[in-house]
Parts: C-alpha cells; sequence; structure tokens
C-alpha cells in the first residue's frame, strides 16, 4: 500500500465516507493513519461528523476549525502539512467535490509527486445526474487533475441512490465503471457498497469495499 | 440503471428549472445556496442558457425583471441576506404584475448570522419580502423529490397568476442528498401577451413597468392585484396530512422541521399518543381551513420551527386561538431534535405519558 492515498471526485459522489471508511481501513491494520480534510467547498456534511470515530481508532484528524462551523471560511489548517512531512504515517486526503475543490490540493502535489509513494482514487457514481455516463465522468475526472496538477490511479466505483440502493443498482453499474476504467487506462480498485448489501454482493463484485455511514443526518429517524 | 438519480436539494432546484423550461438564470454565491449556481453555471452553457453570475444581489433581480418582462422562464436564488438585498426587486416584480421563480435556501440569521439552517425568514417571506401591498406565493418543500415537483408547480402557478413565487428552501434542504426521479412535469401555455416581445409594427406596445403617479390608478391596480390573491388562497392552497384522522395533538411543521417532527409522532404513536401533523406545503397561502377545522378535534397543536416562533402567529390566527398552540423551537442553525418535539407532544398531550 502507498503511504498517501488522495481521494477526489465530482461533489456528492461520496468520496467523504469512503475516505473515512478507508482510514478505518489502514488504522485497523495497526499502521499510524491520519486523515486530512480538504475541503474548503463545502460547509456541511464534513468528515469532521465523523471525528469521534476517527478518534476512537487512534486516527490523527486533520481539519478546519471552521468546519461545520458557522464560520463560511475556506481554510486549510496548517497541521494539513503532516501529510507530506511525517513520512510515518499513512495518510488519507478528502479532497473537496470537482476541480474547485481539487485546487486546495494543489498546494502539496509536488512534494506528494518528489516522494512518489501516493495513489489518487477517483471516487465515481452514475446515479448522479452530472455523471451518469463515462464520458461526462471522465470529464469531471479530467478538470480534477488539470486543477491539482497530479494524475489519478485508480477508480473506486462507488455508485449508489442513497437509501434506496439495491443491488442490482450495484450490479447495473459495473459496466459503467468498466468503462470509465477503459478510456482512462486505470484499474477499478474498489467496488464500495453500504455494508447491508455486501453479503449479497460477496462473491459477484471484485474488490468489495463495505461502507458504514458516518455523516450525520439529523433529519433521520435514528 | 435506476430511474432514480442521487441529487442535492440544491441540485435538484437547478435541474428542475431546466427541465420546466428555465433557460435564464442570474445569481450571486452564498452559503447554503452555491450549489444552484455551480450547477446552473455547469449546465446552461451546454444547453443554449444563459447562467449569469452578476456582480450583486440586487443586479441580478433587476435582470430577472428584465427577462421576465419578455415572458420567458426566469429564476434566481439565493440565501437569507441576499434575499433581503433582492427585496426591492421582488417588490418591483410584484408591481410590474411579472412571473419569476426565486429561491431562498435560509441560513441563520439576523444580519450575516450563520450559514447553517434556518426557517427564520417565514416572515420575509410571508408578509414583507419588499415593500407595498403584495403578496409572495410560497412553496416549502420536505424532501429533495418535493423540491423537483414544487419547482415545476412554482413557475407555472407564477404564469398563471403573474406574480413572483418564492421556493422556501432551508441549508439542510438545499445540503442532502436524496434519490429522486426526475420526470419531466406538464408545462401549461398561459397568456403571455402583455410580454415585451417586439410589436413587429403590429400592435401597440405593450408596457411591463411599477411606476404609476395617478393614485387613482394606482388604487385600482392594487384592488385588481388583490382580486387575483383572493383566486390564489381559493384555489392554490397545498399541505399534507400525516396520521390526523384520529389525532389529539396536532404538529404543525415545514420544510426539514416537517421531517424531524415526522419521526417524533411515530415515536409518540408507539406511546400511544394520538398525534398527527398538518404540513403546510404553500406557506401563502396559509392553509387555514383545514387547520381551523382541526382546532374543533384536537386538544392542542404544536408549531416546530427553525426560528423563535414565527409561524407560530399564522397558526393562532387560523384557529382563531380556540386550543393552545405550543411551540418547539430552535434557532441559529440548529434543528430540534426528535426527543425535543417528543417532549413537546407529550406536553401537548397533558403532561408525564
Amino acid at each position: 500500500m502507498k503511504r498517501v492515498t488522495i481521494i477526489a471526485g465530482h461533489y456528492g459522489s461520496g468520496k467523504t465516507n469512503f475516505a473515512v471508511n478507508y482510514a478505518l481501513e489502514i488504522a485497523k491494520s495497526g499502521k499510524k493513519t491520519s486523515l486530512s480534510d480538504l475541503d474548503i467547498v463545502n460547509p456541511y456534511f464534513r468528515s469532521k461528523d465523523s471525528e469521534k470515530v476517527l478518534a476512537d481508532a487512534n486516527i490523527r484528524f486533520i481539519s478546519s476549525d471552521f468546519a461545520n462551523s458557522n464560520v463560511d471560511v475556506p481554510a486549510i489548517p496548517a497541521a494539513a502539512y503532516s501529510v507530506c512531512a511525517d513520512k510515518e504515517s499513512y495518510s488519507v486526503v478528502d479532497v473537496g467535490g470537482d476541480d474547485r475543490g481539487a485546487l486546495a490540493l494543489g498546494r502539496y502535489v509536488p512534494e506528494i509527486l518528489a516522494e512518489d509513494n501516493y495513489e489518487m482514487l477517483f471516487v465515481i457514481n452514475c446515479y448522479r445526474p452530472l455523471t451518469r455516463n463515462a464520458k461526462s465522468t471522465v470529464e469531471v475526472m479530467r478538470e480534477i487533475e488539470e486543477a491539482a496538477k497530479i494524475r489519478f490511479t485508480g477508480i473506486v466505483n462507488n455508485s449508489n441512490i442513497g437509501d434506496e440502493t439495491k443491488a442490482s443498482d450495484v450490479l447495473a453499474s459495473l459496466e459503467y465503471a468498466k468503462e470509465v476504467s477503459k478510456i482512462t487506462n486505470l484499474p477499478v480498485k474498489f467496488t464500495s457498497v453500504h455494508h447491508v448489501l455486501y453479503d449479497e454482493l460477496k462473491g459477484k463484485i471484485e474488490n468489495l469495499f463495505p461502507l458504514r455511514l458516518y455523516i450525520r443526518q439529523t433529519w433521520k429517524a435514528e | 440503471m435506476a430511474e432514480k438519480v442521487l441529487m442535492k436539494g440544491n441540485e435538484a432546484i437547478a435541474e428542475a428549472a431546466i427541465m420546466a423550461g428555465c433557460r435564464h438564470y442570474f445569481g450571486y454565491p452564498i452559503t447554503p445556496q452555491t450549489e444552484v449556481a455551480a450547477y446552473m453555471s455547469k449546465r446552461m452553457p451546454k444547453i443554449d442558457g444563459v447562467f449569469l453570475q452578476a456582480e450583486s444581489e440586487i443586479a441580478a433581480i433587476n435582470m430577472v425583471i428584465g427577462v421576465a418582462a419578455t415572458g420567458k422562464r426566469v429564476m434566481t436564488s439565493s440565501s437569507s441576506p441576499g434575499i433581503s438585498l433582492k427585496s426591492e426587486g421582488i417588490s418591483y416584480l410584484a408591481g410590474c404584475d411579472l412571473p419569476a421563480l426565486v429561491v431562498n435556501v435560509q441560513r441563520g440569521g439576523p444580519g450575516l448570522g450563520g450559514i447553517q439552517p434556518s426557517q427564520a425568514d417565514y416572515f420575509q417571506a410571508t408578509r414583507g419580502a419588499g415593500h407595498g401591498d403584495f403578496h409572495l406565493l410560497v412553496l416549502a418543500p420536505s424532501s429533495v423529490q418535493e423540491m423537483v415537483d414544487l419547482v415545476f408547480k412554482g413557475f407555472d402557478l407564477a404564469e398563471k397568476y403573474r406574480m413572483p413565487v418564492m421556493l422556501l428552501s432551508d441549508g439542510t434542504m438545499g445540503q442532502m442528498m436524496e434519490p429522486v426521479s426526475l420526470e419531466a412535469g406538464k408545462i401549461n401555455e398561459h397568456d403571455k401577451s402583455w410580454a415585451l416581445t417586439g410589436t413587429n409594427c403590429e400592435r401597440k406596445p405593450n408596457i411591463v413597468n411599477s411606476l404609476c403617479l395617478q393614485a387613482e390608478e394606482l388604487e385600482r391596480l392594487n384592488v385588481e392585484r388583490y382580486a387575483r390573491y383572493k383566486l390564489v388562497e381559493e384555489n392554490e392552497v397545498m399541505y399534507e396530512e400525516y396520521l390526523m384522522d384520529d389525532a389529539e395533538v396536532c404538529i404543525v411543521a415545514f420544510g426539514v422541521a416537517a421531517r424531524v417532527s415526522q419521526n417524533a409522532i411515530d415515536k409518540a404513536r408507539e406511546m400511544g399518543i394520538k398525534v398527527g401533523m398538518i404540513r403546510p406545503i404553500t406557506l401563502w397561502p396559509f392553509p387555514k381551513k383545514v387547520l381551523n377545522a382541526a382546532a374543533d378535534k384536537v386538544k392542542a397543536f404544536v408549531s416546530v420551527e427553525l426560528s423563535m416562533g414565527q409561524m407560530v402567529e399564522d397558526v393562532e390566527l387560523a384557529i382563531r386561538c380556540k386550543k393552545p398552540v405550543l411551540t418547539c423551537t430552535r434557532v441559529g442553525g440548529m434543528i430540534p431534535s426528535t426527543e425535543e418535539v417528543l417532549n413537546k407532544i407529550i406536553e401537548a398531550n397533558g403532561g408525564a405519558n
């Protein structure tokens, strides 16, 4: 596994939730792990919602003091530099949505490239209106690469329609992920699904990754 | 592939507007509605539409007036402080009898306030969205799907009654992601003989203007407009009832507050408390009749709001103060919890259960 894993994609593709779950997975294997929230776009539904879960798993969580607060300041904390500086630690980097969000990543890119020990995963969801097909998805991907000045190395197929996702919806998305993979010449590293669908899909999909949801949805019944 | 897509409320507003035939959008960024503009900026150029980020909210609403005068479907969106800036233009839209859709994704106030969800612009939307005698037709969705449906409805009603319509959302509704079915609603043709489309020297020019210096004439225009408002009140009230058949306590809530309330009602029902909800979908016109009828059956009401208690005044007016109306409120970006609503239900039901 590479030391730095950058998670980026179209906004609403499920990047943050995948990043949190991925960091938890790394920490489970006993490695020193950090998760950095570089989202400068969206003040709502941030990885900060998962602060306690991350702390319990002994993951260093690096996030703007203003995330999830009432202060509309697109800020990145100085500690985010440890992504590059702390070479002892496995770093998961949660990048904001689209090219606008990816801009913030650019500041760390020269050092990430120099160290050359990174993976950059593109999270995709064919049930999002602006990435319904492979072509529009790859468009978003190229915009992100252009803004961040770094290339993706793999794909995470996180195709879902929220609470209503059925196993058949995930299966129906495989062809789309394959096409994105073909156009970009990048491997589909994971297909991530809500953990309740995991058993049903196990054995049918390679590299299936179960997700738990840690983003707070206060309007829903517990 | 599934028929449904996963959308943020703000995106759904933008896509629904496009599907409803809106090809002109003018706005200015403000959290938490920015995705409406961001989505429009990506989509409009691809469909030969106009996305324009104006230099201010005031400029944007005046651009809306310009397009509306030509009879084309037009929309602007903002969040609370930005809507205050637009309020002069909204009054001009009303004074010119122009249809337009104005979206408010509310945040905590007053002043610059915060960026988390709020419903504290209820008074502004239903009473004072600008100077003068006029009403906005105010629609309050409580799911992403309903946002889509109400955008269609909003454009239609705006044209039918030649008046500005406000979609009153909030930060949570705008940011939450839910499955939606993007089926194009029917687009009704309404009379637009008043629109500025060029005379070709074949007819008298139309005039769209809110200035009228003759007192008698200005009075006549106001009275005419109010005759139209009366029709709106008679024909366009929308609400949804939840478990009201045997209810002894009635919750009144809209938007995200209705979502939380429904969870609380389900819990209260498990405890044997007979509670239901009347969820206004139109905040103006307010569902007065159904509330007044409910007042003859229930023992108390609870108004659940993300404000210090604004809609509660309309509830009391609607029921002629026949029964007590309790409030359950959180402000500043906070949302009432299921437990807080549940405790109010227990209190309204007469105490410990």
